[in-house]
């Protein structure tokens, strides 16, 4: 079960199904140790359900999936441990301090005052945060609650992130600094798997994986991507990447 | 040319909460049929200004008007002429796709042939029409942004205002509304006022303002803003440049790098000799098969340069 896997995350044939809609469909998917692999799609394509489903907060219909090589159909509570999350609507607690926060978060991953408070020092340092530990969150610009989140998802020290839109509303210049820190997490040998919809930021990522209605339709660097669909830019490529799909159903 | 009449006039607006100074004397005009576009950093002031305007909080000073009426005397007729749309709207999350929207369109009175028109074409924008029978609830965070959206668009209010709309918006829906934007300003001579964290929306505008710690520091065509950057953008590109980045923020004259996928973009005085040092920095790094070339600034290198200079003085 906890076999050595060069893969970080991987799946075969995952499905989710609400009803008779199918929101996850056969999908196929392998992470590399240690990759920023960003996770791009049109709205509703699957996205959050995937990566819900991935951190054990959902069952899966049928298929496969394994997290860091622990099969999460038959060890939900194992694979816990070894992941962060950070939700698309991230939720901190507003009336509290910074350091609150991460005691709380710290504690939900069952860490020790000793470790913890170990922890809380070390994060705080490459995230940045020394000189806010002691401000309420609310009031904070949304650019430094996205770290504070950040830091409290990876204050386990898990070997994988799950960051589901994190840069949703940020301005630019927190969204650039923002991308130091997820390149900061993967020097630290962490897996990142990360959602967007900011295209320009899509292209730091190593790999992409482009879904759409359920279904994975492109996976590749950024690179190929771009080159095989002839366009200059990863938007431009996504574009006509879905565009194409939505003409083919009319 | 005939002067097109000032749609939304504001004039010295002030407004503080305990010590944070969210507004410092915004002066801002917006003419009739323009979308103007509102960028600046977190915090910088812009959903303030947006409440105050909408009439929902009030300013501590200064004056203002909505289609040439007064903000404080006529503010409940304003409040039926704008079309407003917050950053956080609220849906009814057990109401389906269809029941909401239809609860917009009966709130304003769209009806009839219009009322259809307005639908298919928001429903082309949203791609929510296979979905028109689930609850709200159940949607993603962005399918649920953009039927906000078309709730906010059902009607057609003389003047729009719109804070940061598109976050959460898929790149192929995001261009759509953006077109449904140009549609409404240029066509039907909707006035637009909106915020966005996203550079290439901005440059949608016919004019923007870059807000920052509750002042506006400038205001202008995204063409003449761009033009006015002072210093050259050099593009630096080939594989895995990313570590290379901060070997290249020490150069004498290099005012700031920036990683974007397969490409570094350096920011450096308007000299030559910054040129050779990068190149030479590189190949002493260590790499290899790199192409450096001038590349026209774009909007967003104008915000960093803004905020950065606002944050020296
Ligand atoms: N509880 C549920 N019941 C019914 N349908 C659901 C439920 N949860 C999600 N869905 C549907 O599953 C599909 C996928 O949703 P998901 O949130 O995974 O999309 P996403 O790719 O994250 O989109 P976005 O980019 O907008 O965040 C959507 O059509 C959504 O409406
Ligand atoms: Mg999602």
């Amino acid at each position: 079960m906890t076999a050595e896997t060069r893969w970080a995350v991987e799946t075969h044939a995952l499905t989710k199904r609400f009803g008779d809609f199918t929101a996850v469909d056969n999908v196929d998917l392998q992470v590399h140790k240690g990759e920023i692999f960003g996770f791009l799609g049109a709205n509703g394509a699957g996205k959050t359900t995937t990566i819900r489903i991935l951190c054990g907060l959902l069952r899966a219909t049928s298929g496969q999936a394994s997290v860091s090589g622990v099969n999460i159909m038959r060890h939900p509570e194992k694979v816990k441990p070894l992941l962060g999350y950070m939700s698309q609507k991230f939720s901190l607690y507003d009336d509290l301090r910074v350091i609150d926060n991460m005691i709380f978060f710290g504690g939900v991953y069952g860490l020790k005052w000793k470790p913890l408070k170990q922890r809380i020092d070390h994060v705080s340092g490459e995230i940045g945060l020394h000189h806010l530990l002691n401000r309420q969150v609310r009031g904070l610009p949304t650019g430094w609650k996205q770290r504070i989140a950040l830091a409290c998802a990876i204050l386990h020290d898990p070997a994988i992130v799950f960051l589901d839109e994190p840069t949703g509303g940020v301005d630019p210049v927190s969204r650039r600094q923002f991308w130091d820190l997820i390149y900061g997490v993967a020097d630290t040998g962490k897996t990142v798997f990360v959602t967007t919809h900011y295209m320009d930021e899509a292209e730091y990522c190593h790999r992409v994986a482009i879904m759409y209605q359920g279904r994975i339709v492109s996976c590749d660097t950024p690179h190929t991507i771009k080159a095989q669909s002839g366009d200059p830019t990863l938007e431009d490529a996504f574009i006509r990447l879905v565009s194409d799909r939505i003409r083919q159903e009319v | 040319m005939a002067q097109k009449p000032v749609d939304i006039l504001a004039v010295g607006l002030q407004k503080q909460y305990g010590d944070i100074r969210a507004l410092q004397g915004i002066d801002l005009s917006v003419t009739h049929g323009e979308r103007f576009g509102l960028i600046g950093p977190d915090g910088a002031g812009k959903t303030t200004l947006i409440r105050v305007l909408c009439g929902l909080i009030r300013q501590d000073k200064g004056t203002f008007q909505v289609a040439g009426l007064d903000g404080m005397r006529s503010i409940r007729t304003i409040k039926s002429i704008l079309g407003y749309m917050p950053q956080k709207f609220s849906l009814y999350p057990d109401l389906t796709v269809g029941e909401n929207l239809r609860f917009f369109a009966d709130l304003f009175h769209v009806i009839g042939a219009q009322r259809q028109s307005r639908e298919e074409r928001l429903l082309h924008f949203s791609r929510l029409g296979p979905f028109w029978k689930r609850r709200a609830g159940a949607l993603s965070g962005g399918m649920k942004q953009k039927l906000a959206l078309s709730c906010a668009l059902i009607h057609t209010p003389a003047i729009l205002i719109l804070d940061e709309p598109t976050t959460g918006v898929d790149p192929v829906s995001r261009r759509e509304f953006w077109e449904i934007l140009r549609e409404l300003s240029d066509r039907d001579g909707t006035t637009i006022l909106v915020s966005t964290p996203y550079m290439d929306e901005a440059t949608r505008c016919h004019r923007v303002g870059f807000m920052n710690e509750g002042r506006l520091l400038a205001t202008d065509t995204p063409d003449n803003l761009i033009h006015g950057y002072p210093y050259r953008v050099i593009q630096v590109h080939g594989e895995n440049l990313f570590p290379f980045r901060k070997a290249l923020e020490t150069i004498p004259g290099v005012r700031s790098v920036c990683a974007l996928g397969e490409y570094l973009r350096v920011s450096t005085e308007k000299t030559d000799a910054v040129v050779h040092a990068i190149g030479d920095r590189l190949t002493h790094a260590g790499a290899t098969g790199f192409r450096i070339r001038t590349v026209a600034p774009l909007l967003e290198d104008m915000f960093v340069n803004l905020l950065e200079s606002g944050r020296v003085s």
